[in-house]
C-alpha cells in the first residue's frame, strides 16, 4: 500500500478526485450579503438614533431611526426571499435555540424590526411619544446584537475561512455596520447636525479595516480565500472604498471642527483674491482643469458654493456604504471558495492530527 | 429511549455493487441525482447530497508501490454532537429515540443553515423542493423493527446495522483480525466518542487516510466553539456601544 504522505511536504494533501469535503453555503447573491449589510446598517443606526435622542439631537435621531426601520424591514424581506420555502418563514419562531445563531438571530431581528418600526413610526407621525421613546431605547439595545450576531451566524459553520475567522469577524461586521450606518445617516441629515454620524463612520471604517487586516494576518493559509479570485478582488475594493470613505469622513469632520462659524471668515479671505465677482471666474480655474469639459471646469466653483462638509460627507458616505457592501460580498465569496477547495478543509485538519500524534515540534513547514 | 442504533461500514469487504444506493433510493423515494459522467472512476454520483443518501466511492490509485482499488459506501454519520441539528433554527432536525438525526420535511423551511454546518458535507437542499434532505437511517423501518434498506441490501455485509455498542465491539475485533493478517493500513473512522463530533452513529473501517475517500481527517462540530463566538460577538457589540458613545461625546 502506498504510504508516501510521511515524506511529501505538508502543503501536499490528498482528496477524493479534488472534490470538496464539505458543502459550500447555498445562500444566494445578492440576498445574503445584502441582508448582512442591511442588518448592520439597521443595528448601528438604531444605536445612533438612541444616542441622538439621549443628547437631544432630534433631527439626527429622526434620520437614524427611519434608516434603522427601513433597513431592518428590507433585510427581513431579503431573508424571507432567501428561504427554500418562504411561506414557512414563521417556523423560525417555532423554537428558541441558543445553539443556533440563526434562531437567536431570528428573534433578534423580530424584536429589532419591531422596535425600530415603532420608534420610526412614532418619530415621523408624532403619535404615541411614550411608546416611541421606549422603542428607541429598545432599539438601542437590540441594535448592537443585530449588527454582530451575523458574524456568529457565518462563523458557526464548517466553512474554514468563516469558522477560523470567528475571533475577528464580529469586529469586522461591527466596524462595517458602524461605517455604513454612519454613512446612511450622514446622507439623510444636514451636515451641520451629522457630526456624531461622521465620527461613528470614521471609527467604523477604522475598525473594519483593522479587523480585516488582523483576520487575514492570523488566518495563515486560510487567508488565501480572502485574497484570491473574485473574493480577493471584492475584498480589495472594499478596503479601498472604506479607507477612502474614512479619510473623507475625517476631512469632513476636520472641516467642521471649529463648527460653522469660523468657516465664514475663511470664505471671506478668498473673495478679495477675486477681482470681479463674475468675470474673474475663468482665471480661478486650476490649470489642470482647463482642457476639461465645461461641467468639470465649473465644478470647483460649484463646490465652493456648497459647504465643503456636505460634499466631502456625501462622497465619503457613498464610498463607505459601497465599501461595506463589498465587505459582505467578499466574506460570502471567500467562505464559498474555502468550502469548494478541499485543501482548506483537509490541510488544517491533517496538521491538527499530526500535531496530536507527534506532540514534539518536528521541523515541519507549519508556519503560523 | 431505545438503544442507540448505528451503522458499521466495513469498507474492506465492499465490492462497489451500489446495491445500497439503489435500495436507499427505492425505499425512501429519493429522486434522481442527475445523469453525470465524471470520468474519474465508476463513481458518477460524486458525493452525498439531497438526492444521494448512500454514496459508493471508488478510489483508484496507481503508485510505484502498487495499484489499489478501494470502495466505500458513505452515509450520514448521525453524529453524537450533530452540527446540523444544533444550528437548525426551526427544530425541523431532531434526534430520534434511536439516537439518529432526522429532518422533518413538514417543518423544514429551507433556510439552508445545516448545509455548510455539516463537517462531512452530507446534508443538502433540494433545488426544486427547497427543503433540506439526508439519510434518516430509515426511521420508518426502524420503528417497524426492520433494518435500514441499505444494510438489508448489502450482499457482503459491508454495511452492518445494529446497536452502536455492539457494532463498536465487532469493529474492534475486525480491525484486530485485519492487522493480524498484515493489513496495517486498516483503521477505524468515527468510532471514537473522543473525536470532534463525540463519535459517529455511522462509523467506518477504512483502508487509507479518510480524505482519500472524501472524508474530513479531523471533523469538529462547529458549535463546540459557539460559546467563544458569542463572547467575541458580545465584545464586538460592546465596542460598538463604546464607539457610538464616543461619537456623541463631543459637541458639534
Amino acid at each position: 500500500m502506498a504510504r508516501e504522505e510521511a515524506v511529501v511536504p505538508k502543503a501536499e494533501f490528498r482528496s477524493y478526485y479534488g472534490r470538496p469535503v464539505i458543502k459550500a453555503p447555498i445562500w444566494h447573491e445578492p440576498h445574503m450579503p445584502l441582508y448582512l449589510f442591511l442588518g448592520g446598517v439597521s443595528g448601528a443606526s438604531s444605536m445612533l438614533g438612541a444616542g441622538a435622542r439621549l443628547s437631544g439631537r432630534h433631527r439626527l435621531a429622526l434620520s437614524a431611526e427611519v434608516t434603522a426601520a427601513l433597513s431592518a424591514a428590507a433585510g427581513a424581506g431579503l431573508l424571507v426571499a432567501e428561504l427554500g420555502r418562504p411561506e414557512r418563514f414563521l417556523n423560525m419562531l417555532r423554537v428558541f435555540k441558543l445553539t443556533s445563531p440563526m434562531s437567536v438571530g431570528s428573534w433578534i431581528l423580530a424584536a429589532h424590526s419591531g422596535m425600530t418600526g415603532l420608534a420610526a413610526g412614532s418619530a415621523v407621525t408624532g403619535l404615541l411619544p411614550r411608546l416611541g421613546t421606549a422603542a428607541f431605547a429598545g432599539g438601542g439595545v437590540t441594535g448592537p446584537l443585530m449588527a454582530t450576531y451575523t458574524a456568529v451566524l457565518v462563523a458557526d459553520t464548517a466553512v474554514p475561512a468563516w469558522h477560523e475567522g470567528h475571533r475577528e469577524l464580529p469586529f469586522l461586521f461591527a466596524g462595517s455596520a458602524l461605517a455604513s450606518a454612519g454613512a446612511a445617516v450622514m446622507l439623510a441629515t444636514p451636515p451641520g447636525e451629522a457630526g456624531p454620524a461622521r465620527r461613528a463612520a470614521l471609527i467604523g471604517a477604522t475598525l473594519e479595516t483593522a479587523a480585516g487586516h488582523l483576520m487575514e494576518h492570523r488566518l495563515g493559509m486560510l487567508a488565501e480565500p480572502y485574497r484570491e479570485g473574485p473574493a480577493g478582488r471584492t475584498m480589495r475594493a472594499a478596503r479601498l472604498l472604506t479607507v477612502t470613505g474614512g479619510a473623507l469622513a475625517a476631512l469632513a469632520e476636520a472641516a467642521a471642527v471649529p463648527s460653522p462659524r469660523p468657516r465664514r471668515p475663511a470664505r471671506a479671505r478668498f473673495s478679495p483674491l477675486r477681482p470681479a465677482p463674475r468675470a474673474a471666474r475663468p482665471p480661478s480655474v486650476p490649470a489642470v482643469l482647463r482642457g476639461m469639459p465645461a461641467v468639470l471646469r465649473e465644478l470647483p466653483a460649484v463646490l465652493r458654493g456648497m459647504p465643503a462638509q456636505a460634499v466631502l460627507g456625501g462622497v465619503s458616505a457613498l464610498a463607505l456604504a459601497a465599501g461595506a457592501v463589498c465587505t459582505r460580498f467578499a466574506v460570502l465569496r471567500a467562505g464559498r471558495a474555502s468550502a469548494e477547495d478541499p485543501k482548506y478543509t483537509v490541510v488544517p485538519q491533517r496538521e491538527r492530527v499530526s500535531a496530536r500524534e507527534s506532540p514534539d515540534p518536528t521541523p515541519g513547514p507549519v508556519p503560523r | 429511549m431505545a438503544e442507540r442504533m448505528g451503522f458499521f461500514t466495513d469498507t474492506s469487504v465492499c465490492i462497489g455493487c451500489k446495491a445500497c444506493e439503489v435500495a436507499c433510493k427505492e425505499w425512501n423515494d429519493v429522486p434522481d441525482d442527475g445523469f453525470l459522467f465524471r470520468a474519474t472512476s465508476y463513481d458518477n454520483t460524486g458525493g452525498l447530497g439531497a438526492d444521494t443518501w448512500r454514496h459508493v466511492a471508488f478510489v483508484e490509485q496507481f503508485t510505484r508501490q502498487g495499484d489499489s482499488w478501494l470502495m466505500a459506501s458513505d452515509v450520514c454519520k448521525h453524529c453524537t454532537h450533530a452540527a446540523c441539528l444544533d444550528v437548525c433554527p426551526t427544530g425541523a432536525l431532531f434526534r430520534t429515540e434511536f439516537d439518529t438525526v432526522v429532518v422533518q420535511p413538514d417543518v423544514c423551511n429551507g433556510c439552508g443553515y445545516c448545509v455548510p454546518a455539516c463537517p462531512y458535507g452530507v446534508i443538502d437542499r433540494r433545488r426544486d423542493d427547497g427543503r433540506a434532505w439526508k439519510c434518516t437511517m430509515c426511521y420508518d423501518r426502524l420503528r417497524g423493527g426492520l433494518e435500514p434498506a441499505c444494510a438489508k441490501a448489502c450482499p457482503t455485509d459491508s454495511i452492518q446495522f445494529g446497536p452502536l455498542e455492539e457494532l463498536r465491539a465487532r469493529a474492534g475485533e475486525r480491525l484486530d483480525t485485519l492487522h493480524g493478517a498484515g493489513v496495517a493500513e486498516a483503521r477505524l473512522y468515527g468510532e471514537s466518542p473522543a473525536d470532534g463530533v463525540g463519535g459517529d452513529g455511522a462509523f467506518f473501517l477504512l483502508l487509507d487516510e479518510p480524505e482519500v475517500y472524501g472524508l474530513p481527517p479531523d471533523p469538529v462540530v462547529t458549535t463546540r466553539d459557539l460559546p467563544r463566538m458569542w463572547a467575541f460577538a458580545g465584545t464586538a457589540a460592546l465596542s460598538m456601544a463604546a464607539a457610538v458613545a464616543l461619537s456623541f461625546a463631543r459637541r458639534a
